[in-house]
């Protein structure tokens, strides 16, 4: 049976198509989940895309985390089904609750559309199962808030847990300054809750699904994802 | 329904707030047999307006050729329409917000995009791709940086927040737009054959409903004040500037993909300039019958508004549509699943007319034929430009400024040639997972989805030589679109026009917009080229000075194959690096009138614009086509503001790799002093710098040996220097660094401001 990724859908989100056509590429099936029902229509791995869900007034995510779909995520969350938010994902994921910290207004205070490299830092969560610590992967971000911002207890706990799934780096790996795009604290693109089914980060993988869009690095995340979830 | 009760004319004070002339107003009197009430004149001003009516342009558009087999829809509708093959269409359109930038930078050009993207959704399009063309002052002052971030952070933000990504564009600073900035955006989307919409009204009792925000009171009168100068109570005017809200957008854009092609769907058209009155007026006269507007069912988003208010307003964010009798309810569910509010505002009746009733009681009452087709055509005066005395040779010849090297470095050091990173990357040009190549290249590439082939799209303005010769300068602007299609191997299927021009009272501006649509139709013409939608903004000037003539051009190509796409500039040591074209003309075989290092050292153009042959720009874009999509080259790019000197940096610097050539002209047998400049600088047509495998050289020599475009190995890819031998040498960081430089680096100056005792960082 194919792998079944439902992909929420809010007034203002963008990404949906993409991480339709991602989960397509990565060998599954994809469902749209409309934000108003309560319904995850069989699916067994659930994406928050990017966007604007709900015109992000009032805060990124604000307003999302009372979606009716919302509800049914965090059921699926608490089950431990896997769960990816992506950009406006990400920041919806932390108004909710289901992941700490929360993100920013870019240091420059501009939107930044930029190619990223990403340390991974920790393989826990089934969307980075598949792949080592220490590799490096490309792929691009596009946000105006995207500083990873958390109390500094909070920060130690998910280092010590290991809970820090992405880094922005250079390309061999190195943390600096000039490789975090936005001010984040730690370089954190990525982070897990503490059972490391559920994943939000700011790097947009649906972006990077093929050679001819200049990375196909992104494609791991969907992948092993769907793998995780195969039976041996 | 006479004239608020009472006889007398309104004053010429009242018509000038309208922007029509007692001439005007008399036309309207005697065509209507009587005098309009104070509503009809506001429909009247709205819709006779420059904006609205082309009343000045419109005898001159009729030449632009429109027509070509692909062409589906040309001028007339939302947007222009072209055939993609196998069932799919591509619709793009660029327009003008300078005025609403100018007064308010953010929405003002957010607005801009708003509306650009609301003539395509209304062609039952999804919207694919964005691009804009902006022009301000110089970045010395604080004022126009300032600004300039402003008009980058809204485009940017309507853009990011719809998720439609914005692919390319072009800037350009010069102190002749100091008071006037433009901001052209254009945007393209795709539909299948059979759900492509149209704007009209037909079959009579069918209601008419509007989607989308409430009418409130922004942008009352927005296309008369687009229409009059700016002046320096323009400032007073912000309230005809809209606010713009994205997410509403997105969701108006969703639904009407769910309802396009739907065959309860009669018409579809986006309230843009004059709101209602002109959707409902144009819908209704396209479809050959009338509309009855009734403005108690438009929902208002203030108390007290008055019909004059409801049917003036441009809120940004509405639609209206005309659905079969019976179909209403079920096209308002569709749009409340989107959170949208959606009204039957009015029907369609038989009489072509426009009437607006007020709680049932008629307040006006207009023919069509009045409103929409009545406006009496304007010809204001126009009178040639005395030709300059022709001041050979070049005064920048005999006596350069600054030695070749660094001539070299100071154009590319010139926000005007430098690279625009700094605007696109504040731009998602990747939404939609369809970009290959997005900007800072010649043409963005999009690919289209289950298909080799892709859309080229790329937005050129008129050369800067266009104020010495309107004519020339606005086809060198095409040519130059035509060039940067080829260089992805894409042939061009069409362009979409943006005339920016300044008071059309003046003879010489008037001059300049006659000379400019003649040269457009002529390259249109001669380069295969057809002129499938547009827009003029005329009244571009201040206290008196108009801007230098700046047609936009946004062209879309299609690309045969996305695997054969050239990889960006000089990459592989030891290729070849050649010149496609001829190497150059005019006396010396330099040509600088009106090239950036003119510019730069005298502050404006002078002597003679570069020659142009169009009949050879067109053979070697098809020679260049062939030898992209033979794989004969491994980059290529076309020479344009800068010259050979940019493009050879730029190439350099996008594939990492320098390069040693020659000059592509041998030096006459006494060189002026400033002959080495100008050979790097000057900006000679239609040339193209490419490298290649020397393996492909005999076959590329022979391609174009048949299709008589002249080919000039320069030398070869490789090395940290840059280096034009017996020239100019500069070191590859050197040029690297002025063209990823030149623009952070002039936007960092003081704040506006500053040193005033303003704080200039956040407090923490």
């Amino acid at each position: 049976m194919t792998t079944r990724f439902g992909i929420a859908v809010f007034p203002g989100t963008w990404s949906d198509r993409d991480c339709a056509h991602a989960a397509e590429l990565a060998g599954g099936e994809a469902v749209f989940l409309w934000h108003a029902e309560r319904d995850l229509r069989g699916a067994d791995v659930v994406v928050l895309p990017g966007g604007f869900a709900y015109g992000d007034y009032l805060r990124t995510g604000a307003i999302a985390r009372f979606a009716p779909l919302m509800e049914a995520v965090r059921e699926r969350a608490r089950e431990g089904g896997p769960v990816l938010g992506i950009c406006n994902g990400f920041q919806i994921l932390c108004e909710a609750g289901l992941l700490p910290g929360a993100l920013l207004r870019n240091q420059s205070l501009q939107f930044r559309c930029q190619p990223v490299w990403l340390r991974v830092e920790s393989c826990r969560t089934p969307f980075l199962a598949g792949g080592e610590v220490g590799q490096v992967l490309r792929m691009p971000i596009s946000h105006g808030e995207g500083r990873y911002y958390v109390d500094a207890g909070t920060l130690r706990q998910l280092e010590q847990e290991g809970r820090v799934a992405l880094r922005y780096s250079e390309a061999d790996g190195r943390l600096s300054p000039d490789a975090n795009p936005n001010g984040s604290l730690g370089a954190i693109a990525g982070v897990s809750n503490a059972e490391g089914n559920v994943l939000g980060m700011m790097p947009h993988p649906e972006r990077a699904c093929e050679p001819l869009l200049g990375s196909s690095d992104g494609l791991r995340l969907f992948a092993s994802a769907l793998a995780a979830l195969s039976p041996p | 329904m006479s004239r608020a009760g009472t006889a007398a004319p309104p004053s010429r004070e009242e018509l000038r707030q309208l922007a029509l002339t007692e001439e005007e107003y008399g036309s309207a009197c005697r065509q209507l047999g009587r005098e309009p009430n104070q509503l009809e004149l506001g429909l009247l001003g709205a819709l006779w307006s420059e904006h609205c009516s082309y009343k000045t342009s419109k005898r001159l558009l009729g030449q632009l050729p429109s027509a070509s087999p692909r062409v589906v829809q040309g001028p007339g509708e939302n947007a222009g329409v072209v055939d993609l093959g196998g069932g799919l269409l591509c619709c793009f359109k660029m327009e003008s917000h300078n005025h609403p930038s100018a007064v308010e930078p953010v929405q003002g050009a957010a607005t801009g995009v708003g509306g650009i993207l609301r003539d395509v959704i209304a062609m039952g399009a999804r919207p694919v791709a964005l691009l804009d063309s902006i022009r301000f002052g110089a970045l010395e002052d604080a004022r126009q940086r300032q600004r300039f971030a402003r008009v980058v952070e809204g485009i940017g933000w309507y853009g990011n927040c719809i998720g439609v990504p914005t692919v390319g564009g072009e800037t350009y600073f010069d102190q002749a737009y100091s008071e006037n900035c433009l901001v052209n955006a254009m945007c393209v989307g795709l539909v299948e054959q059979g759900r492509l919409a149209r704007a009209l009204a037909r079959g009579e009792g069918n209601p008419v409903l509007l989607v989308g925000a409430d009418t409130g009171r922004d942008g009352i009168h927005g296309a008369t004040f687009a229409s009059v100068e700016l002046d320096r109570e323009a400032e007073e005017r912000r309230p005809a500037v809209q606010v713009g809200n994205p997410f509403l957008e997105k969701c108006l854009l969703e639904a009407c993909q769910e309802l396009a092609g739907d065959p309860d769907l009669v018409g579809l058209q986006d309230c843009g300039a004059a709101g209602l009155s002109s959707a409902c007026a144009e819908m209704a006269h396209r479809g050959g019958s009338g509309v009855e507007i009734e403005v108690q069912r438009v929902s208002r988003r203030e108390r007290g508004m008055g019909p004059y208010e409801v049917m003036l307003s441009e809120s940004q964010e509405r639609m209206v549509l005309v659905v079969r009798e019976g179909a209403e309810e079920r096209f308002r569910e569709r749009f409340r699943r989107w959170g949208l509010r959606c009204d039957v505002i009015g029907r369609v009746i038989a009489e072509p007319c426009l009437r607006v009733t007020d709680g049932g009681r008629p307040v006006a009452q207009l023919p069509l034929s009045v409103l929409v087709a009545g406006v009496p055509p304007r010809r204001p005066q126009s009178r040639a430009e005395p030709a300059p005395a022709a001041s050979s040779p070049d005064p920048l010849l005999e006596v350069p400024p600054w030695p070749a090297e660094e001539a070299w470095l100071r154009v590319l050091g010139s926000p005007n040639c430098a690279s625009s990173r700094w605007v696109w990357r504040q731009y998602d040009h990747q939404v939609g997972d369809d970009t290959i190549v997005g900007p800072g290249a010649d043409a963005a590439v999009l690919r289209l989805r289950g298909r080799v082939q892709g859309l080229a799209l790329s937005v050129d303005s008129a050369h800067p030589s266009a104020r010495l010769d309107p004519r020339r300068g606005t086809a060198m602007g095409l040519a130059e679109g035509l060039r940067n299609l080829a260089c992805v191997g894409a042939e061009p299927l069409g362009v979409t026009d943006c005339l920016n021009f300044g008071d059309p009272d003046s003879p010489l501006v008037m001059w300049q917009l006659e000379e400019a649509v003649a040269g457009l139709a002529e390259a249109a013409r001669e380069l295969g080229v057809p002129v499938v939608s547009g827009n003029v903004s005329l009244h571009n000037q201040y206290q008196g000075r108009s801007i230098p003539p700046t047609p936009s051009l946004g062209l879309v190509g299609l690309v045969p194959d996305l695997e054969r796409l050239p990889r960006p500039g000089f990459c592989v040591e030891g290729d070849l690096v050649a010149l496609l074209g001829r190497p150059g003309a005019g006396p010396e075989g330099v040509e600088l009138g009106g090239s950036e290092y003119q510019r730069l050292a005298s502050g404006q153009p002078s002597g003679s614009a570069p020659e142009l042959d169009l009949a050879a720009e067109r053979r070697a874009a098809e020679a260049v086509r062939q030898a992209v999509r033979a794989r004969l080259l491994r980059s290529c790019h076309d020479c344009s503001l800068g010259g050979l000197g940019v493009a050879l940096a730029e190439a350099a610097v996008w594939g990492g790799q320098g390069a040693v050539v020659r000059s592509p002209l041998a030096p006459p047998e006494r060189p002026s002093p400033g002959w080495a400049a100008a050979v790097l600088l000057g900006e000679t047509q239609g040339r193209y710098l490419a490298s290649l495998d020397p393996g492909r050289l005999a076959e590329l020599e022979r391609a174009l040996a048949a299709a008589g475009v002249p080919l000039a190995v320069l030398g070869r890819v490789g090395g940290e220097w840059l280096e034009v031998s017996g020239v100019a040498r500069i070191p590859l960081a050197g040029a690297r660094e002025r063209l990823e430089g030149a623009l952070p680096g002039a936007m960092a100056g003081p704040a506006l401001g500053a040193g005033m005792g303003e704080r200039a960082g956040p407090v923490s």
